[in-house]
């Protein structure tokens, strides 16, 4: 119950730089137009940066050749990362078509598939990113808020198989996007010379500089809003600062269940992080969401720690204050409560491969994607096959949470050509690889994340090679175990929700958790601290083996190393630490 | 004695005459005459008559005035001169050496005796510091000069077209000016030391006076005393040093088109000094495969000793040929001489078609010729000796010797090419980049260049345009210019192919910019986008700041390519003086020429 007596209030203490630099950008110009213009180096200052994560891109560098060049006199390979606004991560062909092309012209000829449902691109040059940009905005997409302290790219299901519930849900979860953007014309004059393009979010003339929610200071950091469609929780609903689980009664979207506070990233070392899942405070109706959102961002923006980046997160703005008591809050700033929370149930957080038929006679091809990277490569020509299926493809196409791509809506007709060309290129059968691999997910890393501590995304894939001896000797090839792998704590592959997880700690060392449920509805444990390849297919030979020995019918691995004391299961984020 | 016809080549006319004739003549006539005649008929018969009463003269010695003038790009031209100068001095002539930039034209019509040391540049195009004297002698302001004595020595490199051009030009528009030779022209290759040497000494003999270097040479020996307490050996062209190499890295990042190779060199114990803006010469080794592959076509015996130049001991051919001799380029005299060499037909034919010619020598090496004109009747040594000499490659300096004591740095791009179906490696920069590492050692002299020097006045504004390896130069001018704390303002314009991979120096260039040695910056990459973009056009977009800074006095550098580089660059300022300063494009060009005479734009360009 809401303790009535505590009133809500923001931690003491110095604001962290961030919010000067958010204070002095003039709603997230500060020198940007200038600094990209400046031929001499192709990087951009720290508080520039800052505020380029507000227009969806990061300057990097290419972290392989830093000292390499560090000798050859050249400043770091400085390029920028850009990621694109997609709610709901749905790209029609010709969208897909323009990002191959940008990706091919300006980027490293390669595509990430991110997971939260979007398009990321890297290595795009300094004098490149405004035809980037421009290409991107013309093509009826954007990159504003992608990143940033503001509400990012909502997730949303992407679940074709019911097609008009989908269709009604995302419909919703793409008008929170637009609608919680912020107002500031930066974007539009710094990329797009104020052009405008039919499609593009609206931004309120009369309203020009005012940011009616966000305010001239923007959030503490980031926000992260997910759309759930039982029974699938490939979104990860409960990693989310505020989340939406969509009900359906009798074939109708009656309306959501509200989850808040969760949120996975973590600083080594520092028990006052850690990973939390969101909790379920209860159910409104699908025309109530953006006020519930719109309130949930202003409790956060009001309340959120502006002096510790560290514990800015909604998650730990939830856990100060009490859950009832923001709760509490919420219902105060609405005017209203919300309802009872109605009856749900996931069965996991992965993807269906393959071709699946849905309503009206229309397939879709489910093609996994490892590490979520399009490019292609001496023998798997990837990038190009999808270029081609995208060319003649009528229906569209649908980034997975889980870094995959479902080539969506296709006509029986059109099946049979879309399959030749799938055949033509052996775009990869979910049949032919293990369970363990078609659950799996690494973050981008190394070479381009600044923040990464060991590899990801380039080492998974071979971990999984050897780890697949170890399944097919103990005859779990199709057991779907959700493995998923990342470079740092921060946690972008959502780690802390993997049956089995490695957070890098040094090159070639990993922390190894385990227990998180099949479901994504509980935090896994560390295992073992620190550890190298070696170590790891040690420890894994063991587990595996004796869950295919000893796992009851149906249990996920997951449960099992609880079931068997292997791990505690950790109950809440509070106490993923002990 | 009095001449008749039996004691003498004369018929009795001429008898008489002379016998009138000599005995009313001065000394000085006498010597003149002697000069004269000798010079005229060279060492013909009746000089060797005449020369009897000029040695009489010499007897007590007169010394005569001798102007040598050069005209110097790299300055071989000018290290001739200054050794002229000793020379004429021992032989007790008054010697006054000077640049021609340095030299009053005016002053020509009062000379007697001058010597010309020219080199070619450009396409057959005279040096620097040769353009305004070479072009008064054209001009109708060119007095006549029938008092004048003069010869010339061209210095050239016959892989080019207009060999010796300049020389030429002086020697036969000094005649045309009723000037008389005192010793016939010399052209000299790039191994110019021996018919230089012998061009000086025939000037010499023409110039008479032979035992008054007796009595001369006394007193220079006396002079040499101090000359005894220099240095034991002296570094130099003749004489390099073998260098230590302290490192030697790719400047070009990862996915480059192109490689640049950073070299800096350890100087310690040498005593060779420089200045921002001079260049090393380096000598290097041919590539011992393609030496091998030589001495296979021609079925050698690597080890059979052969002789090169006369004052070196023998060598191994295998060793000669790497060292020594150069295998990578063809020039019209080494075809001319290996006709005699071949029982091959077509090559009497080709040498005698001067554009066939031409076109056959280029992108061809010499295994390429003698794979085509076999069979070759000549033996090893018969063969090396029509080669040319393996001659140095000169460097642009690219570091401070303050900033730097005891090293120098360079700034080497890779020459690589593909013809006729062969990779082909430039002999020097492939040299460096591939078989040259840190420990190794390189020989190397430095070559001054007096006329790309910075301002006197440090407060003198610079800009500087150093595309591509031209960057070279100017990096030793901001290391110098930190030295010293020059105060004055500093615009540098670079340019190449990918900013990613081809900014060299780029994280020195930041640092210089952000500590205000250097003022503004301004780069071009030509690859980077659609259409091309290069120093010129960087320049146009600062037409008017670039006006006001030459307005200000700013001296204008400019090294790199002259082929493209230097003549859009060029243009482009002649554009902007044009354009800013509102003149003709004839007035803006004078402007230009008076900016080069008063050594406000200077040129190192290769
Ligand atoms: C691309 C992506 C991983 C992927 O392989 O797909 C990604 C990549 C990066 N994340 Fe992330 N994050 C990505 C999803 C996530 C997720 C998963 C999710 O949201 O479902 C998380 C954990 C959930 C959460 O937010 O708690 C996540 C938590 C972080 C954090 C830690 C935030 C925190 O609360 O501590 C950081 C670091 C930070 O913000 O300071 C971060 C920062 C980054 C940066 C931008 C590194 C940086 O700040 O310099 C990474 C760019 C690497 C690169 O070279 O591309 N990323 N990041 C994902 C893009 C999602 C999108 O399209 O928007
Ligand atoms: C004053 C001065 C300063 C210099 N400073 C520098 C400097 O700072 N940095 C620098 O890198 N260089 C500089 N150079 C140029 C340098 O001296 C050499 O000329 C250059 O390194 C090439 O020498 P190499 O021995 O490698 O090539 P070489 O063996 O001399 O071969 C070069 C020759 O190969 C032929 N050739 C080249 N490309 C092709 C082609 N595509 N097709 C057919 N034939 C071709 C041409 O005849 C060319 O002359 C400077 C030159 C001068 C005169
Ligand atoms: C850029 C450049 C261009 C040259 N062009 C010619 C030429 O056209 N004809 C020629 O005979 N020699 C040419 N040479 C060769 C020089 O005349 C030769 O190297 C000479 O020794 C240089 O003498 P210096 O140092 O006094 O200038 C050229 C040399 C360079 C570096
Ligand atoms: S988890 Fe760490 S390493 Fe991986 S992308 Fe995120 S920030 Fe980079």
């Amino acid at each position: 119950m809401a303790d009535s007596k505590v009133e809500l209030k923001a931690p003491e203490g110095k604001p962290d730089d961030v919010e000067r630099i958010k204070r002095e950008s003039n709603y997230l110009r500060g020198s940007l137009k200038e600094s990209m213009l400046e031929r001499i180096s192709a990087g951009i200052s720290d508080d520039d940066n800052r505020l380029m994560k507000f227009h969806g891109s990061y300057l990097q560098d290419d972290r392989d050749l830093r000292l390499e060049r560090l000798k050859q006199k050249l400043e770091p390979a400085y390029q920028f990362m850009l990621r694109v606004r997609l709610p709901g991560g749905i790209s029609t062909p010709e969208q897909w078509l323009v990002m191959d092309d940008l990706a091919t012209k300006y980027g490293n000829g390669t595509l990430k598939l991110t997971t939260r449902m979007t398009f990321q691109m890297h290595g795009i040059l300094k004098w490149n990113m405004k035809n980037t940009m421009q290409g991107i905005n013309n093509a009826l997409m954007d990159t504003i808020a992608a990143c940033g302290d503001v509400n990012r790219n909502v997730m949303c299901n992407p679940n074709p198989y019911q097609s008009e519930i989908h269709g009604e849900v995302y419909e919703w979860a793409k008008k929170l996007s637009d609608d919680l953007l912020p107002k500031t014309r930066a974007y539009h004059e710094i990329w797009l010379d104020e052009e405008q393009v039919a499609g593009t979010p609206q931004v309120d003339p009369n309203e020009h500089e005012a940011e009616p929610m966000y305010g001239a200071l923007y959030l503490p950091r980031k926000f992260k809003i997910g759309v759930a469609i039982p029974p699938s929780n490939d979104v990860d609903i409960y990693s989310q600062d505020l989340g939406f689980i969509a009900v359906v009664e009798n074939d109708k979207l009656v309306g959501f269940n509200v989850a808040i506070g969760g949120g996975l990233g973590m600083s080594h070392g520092d028990e006052s992080t850690y990973p939390q899942l969101a909790k379920v405070i209860g159910f409104c109706k699908p025309e109530q969401i953006y006020d519930v959102a719109y309130q949930i961002i202003t409790i956060q923006r009001d309340y959120g720690n502006r002096s510790v980046r560290k514990n800015a997160r909604f998650k730990y703005t939830v856990d100060r204050l009490g859950l009832e008591n923001v709760k509490a809050e919420l219902e105060n700033r609405l005017g209203w409560s919300l309802e009872e929370t109605r009856e749900f149930t996931f069965d996991n957080n992965g993807d269906r491969y393959g071709w699946v038929k849905g309503v009206k006679g229309k397939w879709h091809f489910t093609l996994f994607v490892e590490g979520g990277r399009i490019v292609d490569t001496e023998n798997y020509k990837l990038m190009t096959a999808l270029r081609e299926i995208a060319g003649i493809h009528k229906g569209d196409f649908r980034l997975t949470a889980n870094q995959n791509v479902i080539i969506a809506n296709v006509s029986s007709q059109k099946k049979k050509h879309i399959n030749d060309l799938i055949e033509k290129y052996g775009l990869i059968d979910s049949e032919k690889i293990s369970g363990l691999r078609r659950s799996s997910m690494a973050c981008v890393a190394l070479p381009t994340c600044g923040l990464a501590m060991a590899e990801a995304e380039r080492y998974l894939p071979t971990l999984i090679d050897k780890i697949d001896e170890i399944v097919d000797a103990n005859g779990l090839r199709n057991e779907e175990i959700t493995i998923r792998m990342t470079g740092c704590p921060n946690s972008c592959g959502r780690p802390s929700l993997g049956e089995i997880a490695f957070i890098g700690k040094a090159p070639g060392k990993y922390n190894m958790y385990l227990g998180a449920a099949h479901d994504g509805s509980r935090l896994n444990k560390m295992y073992r601290e620190n550890i190298g390849e070696a170590e790891i297919l040690r420890e894994l030979g063991g587990l595996l083996s004796s869950y295919a020995k000893e796992r009851e019918n149906g249990e996920h691995f997951g449960d099992f190393v609880i079931r068997t004391g292997v791990v505690k299961a950790t109950t809440d984020g509070t106490n993923f630490h002990s | 004695m009095v001449f008749q016809e039996t004691n003498s080549p004369f018929n009795h006319q001429q008898a008489e005459l002379l016998n009138n004739l000599l005995p009313s003549l001065t000394e000085s006539q006498k010597q003149w005459l002697s000069g004269y005649l000798s010079a005229q008929a060279g060492a013909s018969a009746s000089v060797a008559v005449l020369e009897k009463p000029s040695t009489n003269v010499a007897a007590k010695p007169v010394s005569k005035e001798v102007t040598v003038l050069y005209g110097s790009q790299t300055g071989n031209a000018q290290k001739l001169a200054e050794n002229a100068r000793k020379k004429l001095q021992e032989k007790g002539f008054e010697a006054t050496v000077l640049s021609m930039s340095d030299f009053k034209p005016n002053q020509l019509k009062k000379l007697s005796n001058l010597l010309i040391v020219v080199s070619t540049h450009g396409e057959g195009e005279p040096p620097d510091n040769a353009l305004t004297f070479h072009e008064f002698l054209y001009s109708k302001r060119a007095p006549k000069l029938s008092d004048l004595q003069f010869s010339v020595l061209a210095l050239g490199d016959t892989s080019y077209e207009f060999f010796c051009k300049t020389g030429v030009d002086f020697d036969q528009q000094l005649e045309k000016l009723g000037g008389t030779r005192i010793y016939p022209r010399v052209d000299c290759d790039l191994d110019f030391e021996e018919p230089a040497e012998k061009w000086l000494k025939g000037v010499l003999d023409g110039l008479g006076s032979v035992e008054a270097t007796a009595e001369v040479s006394v007193s220079v020996s006396n002079g040499t005393v101090s000359v005894e307490t220099k240095p034991a050996v002296e570094y130099s062209r003749k004489n390099p040093f073998p260098a230590e190499v302290l490192e030697n890295i790719n400047l070009n990042g990862r996915g480059s088109k192109k490689e640049t190779r950073h070299i800096e060199i350890s100087l310690e114990g040498s005593g060779l000094e420089y200045e921002a803006g001079d260049a090393l010469g380096v000598f290097a080794k041919n590539e011992p495969g393609l030496v091998d592959l030589l001495i296979q076509e021609m079925k050698w015996n690597p080890e059979e000793p052969v002789v090169i130049g006369k004052d070196e001991g023998p060598l191994p051919l295998r060793e000669a040929l790497i060292s020594k001799l150069e295998i990578t380029m063809l020039t019209k005299p080494v075809l001319q001489k290996a006709v005699d060499l071949t029982d091959n037909e077509n090559l009497k034919e080709l040498v005698a078609d001067r554009d066939a010619l031409k076109e056959y020598m280029d992108g061809r090496d010499v295994i390429d010729f003698v794979r085509e004109f076999g069979p070759w009747k000549a033996s090893a040594q018969e063969f090396v000796s029509i080669l040319r000499k393996l001659a140095p490659r000169l460097y642009s300096i690219a570091s401070s010797l303050a900033a730097n004591p005891e090293e120098v740095h360079l700034t080497i791009g890779a020459v690589r090419w593909n013809s006729f179906g062969r990779k082909r490696n430039g002999v020097c920069s492939v040299y460096c980049a591939e078989r040259i590492e840190a420990g190794d050692k390189l020989e190397v002299f430095v070559q001054p260049n007096k006329h790309f020097k910075l301002p006197e006045n440090p407060e003198t504004p610079i800009i500087m345009v150093g595309p591509g390896t031209g960057v070279a130069p100017f990096r030793s001018f901001m290391q110098e210019r930190e030295e010293i704390g020059a105060s004055g303002k500093s615009w540098m314009f670079f340019g190449d192919q990918h900013f990613t991979t081809d900014f060299l120096y780029q994280t020195e260039w930041q640092k210089w910019l952000k500590e205000g040695v250097l003022t503004k910056m301004d780069v071009a990459f030509s690859r980077d986008t659609e259409k091309k973009v290069y120093v010129q056009h960087r320049m146009k977009e600062h037409s008017k700041e670039m006006y006001d800074w030459i307005q200000a006095g700013a001296v204008f550098y400019v090294c790199g390519d002259k082929n493209y580089m230097a003549k859009d660059v060029h243009s482009t300022l002649i554009d902007i003086l044009a354009t800013e300063g509102k003149m003709s494009a004839e007035d803006a060009e004078a402007y230009l020429k008076d900016m080069q005479k008063n050594k406000r734009y200077l040129r190192d360009v290769y």
